[in-house]
């Protein structure tokens, strides 16, 4: 098939972008979509134009790399990760617009590269439990309810992407949050830092510059793990426990 | 032709060739060295031996730790874990990846699961039966008393993460649930469904920030190690490039660990992540570092197939899909392109159970491959051509779904059919599934010692970027076993032994060598950037894979190996000469980046190529066409091969030290799976 492509591109972190309009041919149904965008930077290789600059690693959807908005929708129009979409979600002679990620927050590097060290900063703030090498107590001293644990699992499986702020109108990085918060707080292990974790994620997600989240739903949309809205609500629960103890 | 080959085993081009025990097919590629006589290994009763070794290692005052500077490349499981471990100690950290972010390694794409000898089944595990099956698995080209170390370990690691909050398989009464894998007779493997590589790698990264935020690590991202700075021969650092900015780097310590990988994008297409490469190893290896068994590579056999010359990666799928689906290709050529529904039972060929009756589709990973390989070499498989081939083979699971139902299969494989379908188009509880090989993992690595230390005093070298632990061939959920257990276990213990001697004298920027270091790197950026030529990086990168494929891939010869050589060396002139990389130095340049990567893949590919043609023998995932039993098995040589090979670098003529293999608690037998 063919198509046209409107593609950001932006030189680097402090010069403006814009987009510019590219025509690729040969394009098969059975291509991923970061494939067709290897074969566009083949050819502009081959013309003398510096290749478009983009994101990807494992190309199997599970370590969150990659990340664009595809007319207008983070990962495009299919419930998973960039680098799974492929051209059949397309037809011929369609006209696709693509952006990097959309937030204050992430700062583009350059053309559809952007910057998401704002996510390891929350994490940093507590998005862990405290247990040294070696000090750990034996595997089955703490049964886990395996409801529990599924939860836990079942949000636990957020790849890091940044989809939910690319989709959400505020840019709030509450999905993202809420995901660690409840992964945790369905642990035993995670009781002891239940309050402080909360309280120390959300103060660096504010001061990150992320918006506050107001319901909208976007970013559980757009998750390519589907994790669930309800985290959010887990979160603001455990903000508010957390601010009746003290914090 | 259109019948079946008139064969009752697989046809093996290269069967009639008579096996001379005592030729050297690799003579004139290389030069004889040294045998390595001494792993540092402590003697007495292996099961006593990591005891003995903790309790000699030198200690060092927790005062003195945050004057000690470590730097750890590479964040998988064996880099978060190692980094993270050694900044609570109180050691100063620099940590170093490739990717946006620490969490994003490949150790994360990990489906299976981790061994552990907990025994938590009580069906008779132990270290010591972790320890045997891990040997033999390996096909009896391991080291003994690493692998009891791994064995013994393990346990810990488990604790370890657990208390971390990963969320692994639970029971209904709350304890951790297990399952078999690969082939073991106990129920060792713990799991957090199909992603225990991720919950694993996030439990380890969420470590390690732990750490930058208590001030012990620092984490430098999308920054690349192009370069290690050895001084007095000695390990004092490397230079790095930030991938953004462009800007070259020294970064100075008392001590360097490279955790950085494996090397299967040499291949090209492989299961590993698009960034993933040698650069880091192959740079310590031209400054010294031996090069261990680099010939050792794992072919997984059930992976989606390309699907055309766009293809940029290969995706696997859990080989439990061979526990309920038959694998098949036509009878006949001519029903090759014909829809596999409409192909008569009759006219199908069950070769895995044709050939391997005991164990039909389960046999192990190599011979499958091996034989999917065979049967699209006769012109038998299946799916889009490729370059004139069609390379697939089907998969069927219409049997499995008359038996389970359909409720039954979804139950068991729902998301790995739903991956199969998101990739392909295709419906699989409507059609037959078609999957090929593809490579995988690698055992081979930067040789080291008991400790992890390589042949550079002050570099250690951890997880899937060593060789210690899985001789010729890894057993399935045993390398989130190895890297966890280098890094939280085993390197933060014998590292110490090392940097009791330090802080080291302080070393200069002014350095010569330090000086030399950074002068090759921007040299060899200054060079990719000015050749102006015609072919792209990518383009290379692929003949090259094509070449390792083709000719060190599932079935290698002397001739084969020996064409192989020569052409990637005619490649690699031609590289250097007409390659196109446009863009800055200064910028993020991701064209600049592959050049530097496939340059080292060539040099690799080359002693990959010298490594397999010295290696006169099959074992493991090594299989030498001129070493099969009659029936088209592999065939070991022990009295010749029971070695590690270790590579000196020396250019193009690579000097070979041999470390024998002594077992001692193990007795090496021949493995069947007739």
């Amino acid at each position: 098939m063919k198509l046209t492509l409107k593609i950001w591109r932006q030189p680097d972190a402090s010069t403006a972008g814009k987009m510019h309009t590219y025509d690729v041919d040969d394009v098969s149904a059975d291509m991923s979509f970061l494939e067709m965008l290897d074969v566009l930077n083949e050819q502009l290789n081959a013309r003398g134009e510096e290749p478009i600059a983009f994101d990807s690693d494992c190309r199997e959807g599970i370590c969150g790399m990659c990340g664009l908005m595809i007319n207008g929708e983070a990962h495009g129009p299919v419930t998973t990760t960039t680098c799974q979409l492929h051209m059949r979600s397309f037809v011929d002679g369609e006209t696709i617009t693509i952006e990097p990620w959309r937030s204050d927050a992430f700062p583009v590097l350059k053309d559809l590269v952007v910057d998401r060290g704002s996510f390891d900063r929350i994490i940093q703030a507590g998005g862990y439990i405290s247990v040294n090498t070696g000090s750990a107590p034996e595997a089955h001293s703490v049964p886990v309810p395996r409801d529990n644990a599924v939860r836990a699992f079942n949000v636990a499986t957020c790849i890091g992407c940044g989809a939910c702020v690319a989709a959400c109108p505020n840019g709030s990085a509450s999905l993202f949050m809420g995901a660690k918060i409840t992964h945790l707080g369905e642990l035993p292990q995670g009781q002891p830092e239940r309050d402080s974790r909360v309280t120390n994620m959300v103060a660096q997600h504010d001061h990150e510059g992320f918006g506050g989240c107001t319901n909208i739903g976007a970013c559980s949309a757009a998750c390519p793990k589907e994790i669930p809205l309800d985290v959010i609500s887990q979160l603001n629960k455990d903000l508010r426990t957390a601010i009746k103890h003290g914090h | 032709m259109t019948d079946m080959p008139d064969t009752t085993l697989t046809n093996h081009p290269s069967h009639d060739v008579p096996l001379e025990v005592d030729t050297d097919d690799a003579a004139g590629y290389y030069t004889p060295g040294a045998p390595i006589k001494d792993t540092k290994a402590p003697s007495g009763p292996i099961a006593d031996r990591w005891q003995t070794r903790k309790f000699e290692a030198k200690l060092v005052n927790p005062a003195n730790r945050r004057k000690l500077n470590v730097i750890i490349v590479g964040t998988g499981l064996a880099g978060a874990s190692a980094a993270a471990t050694m900044g609570e100690a109180g050691y100063n950290v620099k940590s170093f990846c490739y990717q946006d972010s620490p969490r994003r390694a490949h150790s994360i794409a990990a489906q299976g699961g981790i061994n552990a000898a907990k025994n938590y089944k009580e069906d008779g595990d132990s270290a010591h039966r972790l320890f045997y099956d891990t040997v033999k698995g390996g096909d009896y080209r391991s080291r003994e008393s690493n692998v009891y170390r791994l064995a013994e370990v393990s346990v810990n690691i488990i604790d370890q993460c657990v208390a971390q909050g990963v969320p692994f398989a639970r029971e209904y009464g709350g304890l951790l649930d297990n399952r078999s894998f690969g082939g073991v007779q106990v129920s060792r493997t713990f799991y957090a469904r199909g992603q225990t590589g991720q919950q694993l790698l996030i439990g380890a990264y969420q470590a390690l920030e732990r750490q930058v935020a208590a001030g012990t690590v620092k984490t430098y991202t999308r920054h690349e190690m192009l370069e290690l700075i050895v001084v007095d021969g000695t390990a004092r650092g490397i230079i790095t490039r930030d991938m953004v900015t462009g800007k070259i780097d020294t970064h100075l310590a008392d001590v360097v660990v490279l955790a950085s990988g494996g090397y299967g994008n040499v291949f090209y297409l492989s299961t590993n992540a698009m960034g993933c490469n040698v650069t880091a190893a192959w740079r310590a290896h031209r400054k010294g570092a031996y090069m261990a068994n680099p010939c050792y590579t794992q072919i997984h056999p059930t992976c989606i197939p390309v699907s055309g010359a766009h293809q940029s990666k290969l995706t696997l799928m859990s080989e439990s899909l061979r526990n309920d689906g038959r694998i098949w290709v036509p009878k006949k050529k001519a029903d090759c392109e014909k829809d596999p529904r409409d192909i008569a039972e009759e006219d199908r060929d069950y070769f895995l159970e044709r050939i391997y009756p005991s164990f039909g589709n389960l046999v192990p990973r190599d011979i499958a491959s091996r034989a999917a390989k065979n049967m699209c070499d006769e012109g038998r498989g299946v799916g889009p051509e490729v370059e004139g081939v069609r390379r697939g083979v089907y998969l069927d699971f219409a049997d499995a779904i008359q038996r389970l139902g359909r409720d039954g299969v979804e139950e068991k494989y729902d998301n790995l059919l739903d991956m199969y379908e998101r990739i392909t188009g295709e419906n699989p509880y409507e059609q037959p599934m078609r999957i090929y090989p593809a490579v995988h993992y690698v055992m081979g690595g930067l040789w080291v010692d008991y400790d992890l230390q390589s042949t550079i005093p002050g570099l250690f070298v951890t997880g899937e970027a060593n060789f210690s632990d899985h001789g010729a061939n890894r057993l399935g959920a045993s390398a989130l076993m190895q890297g966890l257990a280098d890094g939280y276990f085993v390197l933060p213990h014998t590292i110490r032994d090392y940097l009791a001697d330090g802080p080291f004298e302080k070393i200069s920027e002014d350095h010569p060598a330090v000086v030399e270091a950074k002068k090759s790197v921007t040299d060899r950026i200054e060079h990719f950037l000015t050749v102006n030529g015609t072919r792209s990086v990518d383009s290379y990168h692929r003949e090259l894979g094509n070449i390792m494929w083709e000719y060190c891939g599932m079935e290698r010869t002397e001739t084969g190996l020996k064409k192989a050589i020569d052409l990637i060396r005619g490649l690699k002139d031609d590289f250097y000469r007409n390659v196109k990389v446009l863009g800055t130095a200064d910028s993020l340049n991701q064209s600049l980046e592959k050049a530097g990567r496939v340059a080292d893949f060539f040099e690799l590919g080359e002693l990959m190529c010298i490594d397999a043609l010295n290696r006169r023998e099959s074992c493991g995932g090594h299989f030498r066409g001129e070493s099969q039993t009659e029936d088209g098995e592999a065939l070991r040589h022990d009295d010749q091969f029971a070695y590690v090979a270790a590579w000196e670098y020396a250019g193009e003529t690579p000097v070979l030290h041999k470390e024998e293999l002594i077992y001692t608690a193990i007795e090496m037998k021949q493995r069947s799976y007739k």
